[in-house]
């Protein structure tokens, strides 16, 4: 029976087997390609999504979990890239390679969310959860501060 | 199959691949002459230049009559910038509006747009592609703008030499005429003959609008909303999906697979024994993971790594640097150190070690592929476009024209993805033959850190001889470390004289004056597999040299950073880096529970100084970086903002080869796993960084690993400064700290 839940705001549903991580569901069945496979072990952090409006490793839940609950993804963040942490993103020149970087972004937003005004040190905490090999760190903790600041 | 490649911003998307109409002026004469000055044949030139006649494109640049100005990229892109940097350098010279620039990937056309560092290959390693192909694309940016005036005054019906250029715009003051170059290039006739450029005739710095003016990389916004496509995300139409298990030891062959607990899991298709490993075909991702979950093979104990244990060999190799009787063949040289040591008046020798180590770029290695009759296409990420077609059509026995490269942004490379059998590729292209279908091949974290090829394990004897006033006279290193040129590239080990430079590179002393040098490889082949990985033998043979540096100054009680000082009268640029990165960091002043560690190299010509401010938990042996300060002078800085975000990078990189990253080897086969077991910087691990790029005039050179090396000399002298322990053996994990505080 296919599992329901909504992505982005738009009804979405999947036959996958229910033990399939929503990772795979999101990639490759709903093709929303912006949410990356890094570890499969919630070691790394380039899965995340927003469940009911909490960050989770989507590798780390199964599809069957998500039934009647409401998905954001890296392309349901904003319409048109207008969400103050994808500006600050920009502004602090944040990405390199940039596999991980929707992660960080949703990992941000989610701490934004509970936590309009973090310090640095709350910054810290929160995003050390996310791996990023290319060591955009530092410019992560500007555009985060930036985007706190401007919101 | 026409499914585009999707690469930059959404002007790009736009006119990437069939979009460029047929009104689209072609400068091919002027690119054909351009690939001629970069040293290849000819003939081979002009028959490529034939074959593309064509197609309304041109080698390099394009401009149409609404003024968008297409500029081939033959870099990829992993993140470090070039394929906004060299499109930027073409675009300076032509006195291109930048925000009409639409860049789109070069074709696998070595003729046209190999990269010279790399005898004409198309490669993006060692951080040399701005540095190679600087003067070229100047020079072909320049004659397209001759080109453009020179069809401009013919149709104003005044001198050449009346015109000038503003961005995209072409001007004659004296009458207030201007002519867009999308109005040029509606009319423009391009001559048979490029217009020759003489190096004088290029733009003097100070007028560069965009040469050192940062602007925002071209694939960025795309990496901000989810838009970018990499490799792992391509769609094509009917695929199936791919994993595969290779054996744990290169040469080895599966021997019994047991598959019955695959073909049941649902949605397998089949299972697909393969010269190296074991293959799993199915119809979505998840599947094909799960079966090759389940799959049970045993290897064959063929190929040579089985029964090698990293931390037996390591004792091994370590023996074997300190052994003056082993053979070693010499790397580089000055001087006569075999006459000068013994005269010395003091000798001091040291020895350090380093440990395998992973790559761990963010996306796990995989490729899309389809295999039709006598052609294939492939979709992939990687360091070169040359190495990929040529490997898959070795593989397919077809000819390299035959298959159809999409290449795309890389999720990190760091080396990894250069290897001349590019066997990720492979792995896809070989189940997409036996599946008649196109097959999106992924590996798993596992898979990735399984397979990884690894920077190598070193051992470094060093001998240093100085005379009475304490003034280092002569030099002898010996390097015993796992061979990788002969490993990983084959043919440019034996173009380059059977010269194993991965892992040697980095041993010479450039900066210092110190007359007589010898250093010696001693040849090392444990089977294990061996990659460059960002900073190369830089970041082993610098930690030696560098911590030995402060190990002679400490010994004689003189500052390390005078110390230095004092070596380098003939390289003022060193001198520079060095002075700077010690005044950021406050040199002098002491800090209360923490220390200072210096270090300074030079990076193929790259200046580079660093400093680490470190504390440490004597209880735990854990040591905690607060502050790193580095100085980088890379000549003309074509994105300043980019080379200080570039430095960050490599000095987090490093920052993980020098605490806590380490792979180890277990009768052959890597024992780690995946982040649990390698663990990798994260946020709270980095330091504040304090980066300064120094612009001078010189030509270009790197700055995309530059200071990874720095950080564990650094590191290990500021714990020597700290506690008089020096740290030996990278990583410093806990233990090792424990042990040389004990």
């Amino acid at each position: 029976m296919a599992i329901e839940f909504t992505v982005n705001g738009k009804a979405a549903s999947s036959d996958a087997p229910p033990a399939t991580p929503l990772l795979w569901v999101i990639r490759e069945e709903l093709k929303l390609t912006g949410t990356k496979y890094g570890c499969g072990t919630g070691l790394c952090g380039a899965c995340m999504v927003h469940i009911d409006g909490k960050r989770a490793f989507s590798c780390q839940t199964q599809v069957s979990e998500v039934a009647g609950k409401a998905i954001t993804t890296i392309e349901g963040l904003s319409e048109t890239s207008s969400h103050p942490l994808q500006k600050a993103w920009l502004a602090e020149q944040v990405p390199q390679c940039g596999y991980c970087q929707s992660g960080q972004i949703m990992s941000a937003a989610d701490l934004l969310k509970q936590n309009p005004k973090p310090t640095r040190a709350q910054i810290v905490e929160h995003m050390s959860a996310n791996i990023c090999r290319c060591g955009t760190y530092q410019r992560i903790v500007r555009a985060v501060e930036r985007a706190a600041q401007e919101a | 199959m026409t499914q585009q490649t999707q690469h930059l911003s959404a002007r790009t998307l736009k006119r990437h691949g069939a979009a460029i109409s047929r009104r689209d002026v072609m400068i091919g004469a002027v690119g054909l002459s351009f690939a001629i000055t970069l040293g290849q044949g000819r003939a081979a030139a002009a028959v490529l230049a034939a074959e593309r006649s064509g197609k309304a494109l041109s080698p390099w640049v394009s401009i149409s009559a609404d003024g968008t100005i297409t500029i081939m990229s033959p870099a990829t892109e992993m993140g470090q910038g070039s394929m906004t940097s060299l499109p930027l350098i073409i675009a300076e010279e032509l006195d291109a509006d930048w925000s009409k620039v639409a860049v789109v990937p070069a074709p696998p056309i070595d003729a046209i747009y190999g990269n010279p560092g790399f005898g004409g290959m198309m490669y993006t390693a060692g951080s040399n592609a701005v540095t190679s192909y600087f003067v070229p694309l100047r020079t072909f940016g320049a004659q397209v703008r001759r080109v453009l005036i020179e069809n401009a005054a013919k149709k104003l019906g005044v001198p050449a030499g009346e015109l000038t250029t503003e961005p995209s715009v072409v001007v004659h003051a004296k009458s207030g005429r201007r002519l867009g170059y999308g109005e040029i290039a509606a009319f423009a006739e391009i001559p048979e003959k490029a217009p020759e450029i003489k190096p004088e005739q290029l733009k003097k710095r100070a007028d560069f609008r965009l040469i050192g003016h940062d602007v925002i990389r071209v694939e960025l916004p795309s990496k901000i909303n989810g838009s970018a496509k990499y490799s792992i995300d391509q769609q094509v139409p009917g695929m199936i999906y791919g994993a595969v298990v290779r054996a744990p030891v290169e040469g080895s062959a599966p021997d019994k697979i047991g598959d019955a607990k695959t073909k049941a899991v649902p949605g397998v298709i089949g299972v697909v024994k393969l010269p190296y490993g074991v293959g799993v075909l199915a119809e979505t991702a998840w599947a094909a993971f799960a079966g090759r979950q389940a799959l049970d093979i045993t290897w064959t104990r063929e190929g040579q790594a089985w029964g090698f244990d990293s931390d037996k060999g390591m004792e091994r190799f370590a023996a074997a640097a300190r052994d003056p009787k082993s053979a070693a063949t010499a790397w580089g040289k000055a001087g006569d150190v075999k006459a000068e040591m013994p005269k010395a008046a003091s000798v001091m020798e040291a020895e350090y070690r380093c440990d395998y180590a992973y790559h761990a770029q963010m996306e796990p290695l995989n490729a899309t592929a389809s295999v039709t009759g006598d052609a294939a296409e492939i979709w992939c990420g990687t360091q070169s476009q040359t190495m990929a077609v040529e490997a898959v059509g070795k593989a397919l026995g077809i000819p390299r024209e035959k298959v159809k490269l999409h290449d795309t942004l890389l999720g990190g490379g760091f080396g990894r993805r250069g290897h001349r059998d590019e066997e990720f590729i492979i792995d896809a292209v070989l189940l997409a033959k036996e599946a008649k279908r196109p097959v999106k091949m992924m590996w798993t974290r596992e898979d990735d850190v399984h397979n990884g090829r690894h920077r190598p394990i070193s051992a470094h004897y060093i001998k240093a001889g100085l005379d009475g006033s304490g003034k280092l006279l002569a030099w002898h290193h010996r390097v015993a470390g796992d061979r990788v040129t002969p490993y990983m590239d084959p043919v440019r080990y034996e173009e380059r004289g059977k010269k194993d430079f991965i892992l040697m590179l980095g041993t010479d002393i450039k900066g210092y004056d110190v007359p007589h040098q010898l250093i010696e490889q001693i040849y090392e082949d444990s089977g294990v597999r061996t990659s460059p990985l960002r900073g190369i033998g830089f970041t082993a043979n610098k930690f030696a040299t560098e911590s030995f540096m402060d190990e002679i100054a400490r010994k004689h009680e003189v500052d390390p950073v005078k110390f230095r000082l004092a070596l380098m009268g003939s390289s003022p640029r060193a001198k520079r880096v060095v002075e700077r990165a010690a005044e950021m960091a406050d040199w002098g002043r002491k800090r209360d529970g923490r220390a200072l560690g210096f270090a300074y190299i030079d990076y193929s010509g790259s200046q580079v100084a660093g400093i680490a401010e470190v504390s440490l938990d004597r209880s735990s042996g854990d040591i905690k970086v607060h502050d790193f300060w580095c100085a980088i002078d890379c000549g003309i800085a074509v994105q300043p903002d980019n080379v200080a975000a570039q430095t960050e990078s490599s000095i987090v990189y490093g920052l993980g080869m020098a605490l806590t990253e380490r792979i180890t080897i277990r009768d052959g086969a890597v024992e780690q796993s995946n982040f649990y077991d390698y663990r990798v910087p994260r946020m709270s691990d980095v330091p504040l960084m304090h980066i300064e790029v120094i612009q001078t005039d010189n030509h270009p050179t790197g700055a995309g690993q530059m200071a990874t090396p720095l950080v564990a000399p650094a590191i290990s002298s500021a714990v020597a400064a700290l506690t008089g322990a020096r740290l030996r053996h990278t990583p410093f994990t806990p233990e090792r700290v424990l042990k040389a505080l004990a």
